[in-house]
């Protein structure tokens, strides 16, 4: 039972990181409809960009860490934001109104692009921090086992939960959400009725960027370690989340991240570690196929 | 002379001012994307702790570049803008060309049977021509699935792997020879594409490349977990070297060179690879070929242009679909069988997915469908990847940009031309520009 309990808020901790980049998947695909296949590289991207703010910041003596993980989140988001502004512009918005397949394999070679440039700029070797965040809380000791809720765990949930009530502000209730809900529906349609819709799918890109920024400096506070191969994996993870949750349902991503989060961990847990990322991609494959439009979504209906 | 004069009025009309703020603003935005990127390095200090250091030296180029760069662009397109009036070719040239295309294949072929002639002496340009047409294989195999069905794979490169497996181990533990283990490996290869189409039938262009993608992935990290059978990442090694039908390549007196008198040599054995990769390669684009007359390879390109149309006409969407995943991976799994019996050794280090990205970005380069835009494209990239040996790690980095360029800028590749299958008199090539195929 103690055991069990840890696992599920080791499980909710990773489904947050996984969820914020699951939220940059489903919104634009729901917008564009396309797979954004360079969205996991873009969080690494915003995980290294965080690791060289941060270490920038302690060497011109910003040493107060609270102050400097908050610079580190606005410079990071920033920075990265503009590298999702960037990669649409010059590879996606090009293609549009192309065949089918040509965004997907622009996005293919932008991936390829990010993670060797990431390579090239910062070397191939594991980069790691000491914790910055320590500490942790007890929440159950029965003498065997102890179930603790760190402090990095407790920053991770909450600064999620607090970026989803947000983002949910920001499309429910603003012009910005308006114009991208319409493009969502239908993109000819809403530029008849004035939508902007370039720039709305550019700020769809800049948002995720963003969110994706947060996943990376959290998965480096966690983990404490980054390589520019870390966008692979879980940005197919992330993508996962999103299928689960029905892709281009905004809750869905949330939930789904959540889910994929628990499953991961629990696989690690009970079963076994080395097969955990086949568990996540036979998860994508079963969702796939047996139910295409996730726990969330809407059915996609086909016209001619 | 009067060229040279209406040059030079072309030339005073060009819009500097404008080029200006284009190339201003991003070098702008590149400043924002390198700063921290390029403009500061991280390194592992001498305690272990890492530490940063700037480089503005390489940060200020690095924007410059971008700012020329951006402002020639920004030159060249206002300048073409404004003088919409014919092609950047004149169509003279493109005539020729056109005229010369037709040559071009035989000649190629030709070539390719001349290099081991040619360059018996270069052991290194003989590997690279191995290399090369392993990969052309690789493409045309991948061609029969992306280009003439339309139906994205992503994990190609999962049945190379079980091609060069099944070669592995059926050699190494039932002592099978290359003959009788390069079909098992081809219908084995097969096999699992059947496995891997059944249940992704109902998926579409995007889903269906993601989906591809996890099933490569999965069976990558099989191999790598299963220590007991495949040697996990440690491979297989000793893998059974190929003989030239039953008489081995040694310097013994039963072997090649003293049974046909020649002078023992170890390139014998390359030569001999590398017309049995030929061979192989040579079969996948004549079964191509010919497949593409059969209904089966029409089948195919009516599911590429419309799969809503093919299912009203009433082709069977599912055997079609099947056919071409089994096709498209039977060889890769002759491929696969080679590449093992080459190498003596694999690992699953040979089967990531940038392998499959690569076969991919062959055919797309080439453009998708076309057999011989397909061979020079697979020339083109791993010869060029042998001409960036030297600057090892900006490969895959300028391949990843040109994989961007060439969606960009020339979305059907180099052969943007589709040949008909079907014709009344000539077979008059059909343009890229009337080729409305699956456009959202």
């Amino acid at each position: 039972m103690e055991y069990f309990l840890q696992q599920l808020i080791n499980g909710v901790t990773l489904g947050s990181i996984y969820a914020l980049v699951a939220i940059g998947y489903t919104m634009v695909y729901g917008i564009i409809g396309m797979i954004n296949f360079a969205h996991g590289d873009v969080f690494m991207v915003g995980a290294f960009l965080a690791l060289i703010a941060f270490l920038g910041l302690m060497a011109i003596g910003v040493t107060a860490i609270p102050l400097a993980l908050f610079l580190v989140l606005i410079i990071a988001m920033l920075l990265t934001a503009l590298y999702g502004w960037a990669v649409e512009r010059i590879a996606y918005r090009p293609l549009r109104g192309s065949f089918r397949l040509a965004p997907l394999i622009s996005a293919i070679g932008m991936s390829i692009f990010l993670q060797n440039y990431v390579q090239i700029a910062q070397g191939a070797r594991v980069k790691s921090l000491p914790p910055l965040v320590t500490g942790a809380h007890v929440l159950l000791d029965d003498g065997k086992f102890v179930v603790q809720l760190s402090n990095i765990q407790i920053i991770i949930i909450v600064t999620t939960v607090v970026l989803m009530l947000l983002f949910w502000w920001l499309v429910a209730a603003t012009r910005f959400g308006r114009d991208m809900r319409a493009c969502e529906q239908d993109l000819k349609m809403a530029s008849l009725v004035g939508v902007n819709t370039d720039r709305t799918i550019s700020l769809t890109f800049v948002i995720g960027a963003g969110l994706a920024a947060v996943a990376g400096i959290m998965y480096l506070l966690y983990y404490g370690a980054i390589d520019f191969f870390i966008g692979f994996v879980a940005g197919v993870k992330a993508f996962t989340a999103a299928v689960l949750g029905g892709i281009g349902s905004l809750p869905g991503a949330m939930l789904g991240g959540l889910m994929i989060g628990l499953i991961e961990t629990f696989w690690s847990a009970y079963f076994s570690v080395e097969y955990k990322d086949v568990a996540a991609f036979s998860i994508l494959i079963l969702v796939l196929i047996f139910m295409p439009s996730g726990i969330l979504g809407r059915p996609e209906v086909e016209k001619v | 002379m009067q060229d040279h004069a209406e040059n030079n009025a072309r030339k005073s009309r060009l819009d500097f001012g404008g080029a200006l703020k284009d190339a201003f603003v991003a070098a702008l935005v590149a400043f924002g994307l390198f700063s921290l990127m390029l403009g500061v390095v991280t390194k592992t200090g001498s305690t272990g702790t890492l530490t940063v250091s700037p480089r503005p030296g390489l940060l200020a180029t690095s924007v410059a570049i971008v700012f020329a760069g951006r402002f020639l662009i920004a030159l060249i397109a206002r300048y073409r803008g404004k003088h919409r009036s014919g092609p950047l070719v004149p169509p003279r040239i493109t005539s020729t060309v056109h005229k010369l295309e037709r040559f071009v294949a035989p000649a190629l072929l030709l070539f390719a049977l001349a290099v081991p002639v040619l360059f018996f002496q270069n052991r290194y340009l003989l590997d690279l021509g191995i290399l090369v047409l392993t990969y052309t294989m690789l493409a045309w195999g991948l061609n029969i699935v992306v280009g003439l069905a339309g139906l994205l794979d992503l994990g190609y490169v999962a049945f190379y792997a079980v091609g060069a497996y099944s070669y592995a181990l059926l050699a190494k533990n039932f002592g099978f020879s290359f003959w009788l283990c390069l079909p098992l490996a081809g219908v084995l290869a097969a096999f699992w594409g059947v496995l891997l189409g059944f249940p992704v039938l109902r998926l579409r262009g995007d889903y269906l490349a993601i989906v591809t993608l996890a099933f490569g992935e999965i069976i990558r990290l099989v191999i790598v977990n299963w220590q007991d059978f495949t040697g996990g990442p440690n491979g297989i090694s000793g893998i059974p070297r190929p003989s030239f039908f039953g008489i081995p390549f040694n310097n013994e007196p039963d072997g090649f060179a003293a049974l046909f008198n020649l002078e023992f040599t170890p390139t014998h054995r390359v030569v001999f690879l590398y017309y049995v990769i030929l061979v192989l390669a040579l079969i996948t684009c004549l079964v191509t070929i010919r497949l593409r007359q059969l209904p089966i390879g029409r089948a195919w390109e009516a599911l590429r242009e419309d799969e809503i149309a093919c299912r009203s006409l009433g082709i069977n969407t599912t055997n079609t679909k099947l056919t071409a995943f089994a096709t498209g991976a039977l060889f890769a799994g002759f491929a696969g069988s080679f590449f093992a019996t080459r190498q003596g050794f694999i690992s699953p280090e040979s089967f990531v997915f940038m392998e499959s990205a690569l076969v991919l970005a062959i055919v797309v380069l080439g453009g998708m469908g076309s057999q011989l835009g397909v061979a020079i494209a697979a020339l083109a990239m791993i010869g060029g990847f042998e001409l960036f040996r030297n600057f090892e790690q900006f490969r895959m980095l300028v391949f990843g940009a040109a994989m961007v360029g060439i969606m960009v800028w020339r979305p059907r590749g180099l052969v943007a031309t589709r040949t008909p299958s079907v014709f009344l008199e000539d077979k008059k090539p059909i343009p890229a520009s009337i080729i409305e195929e699956a456009r959202q």
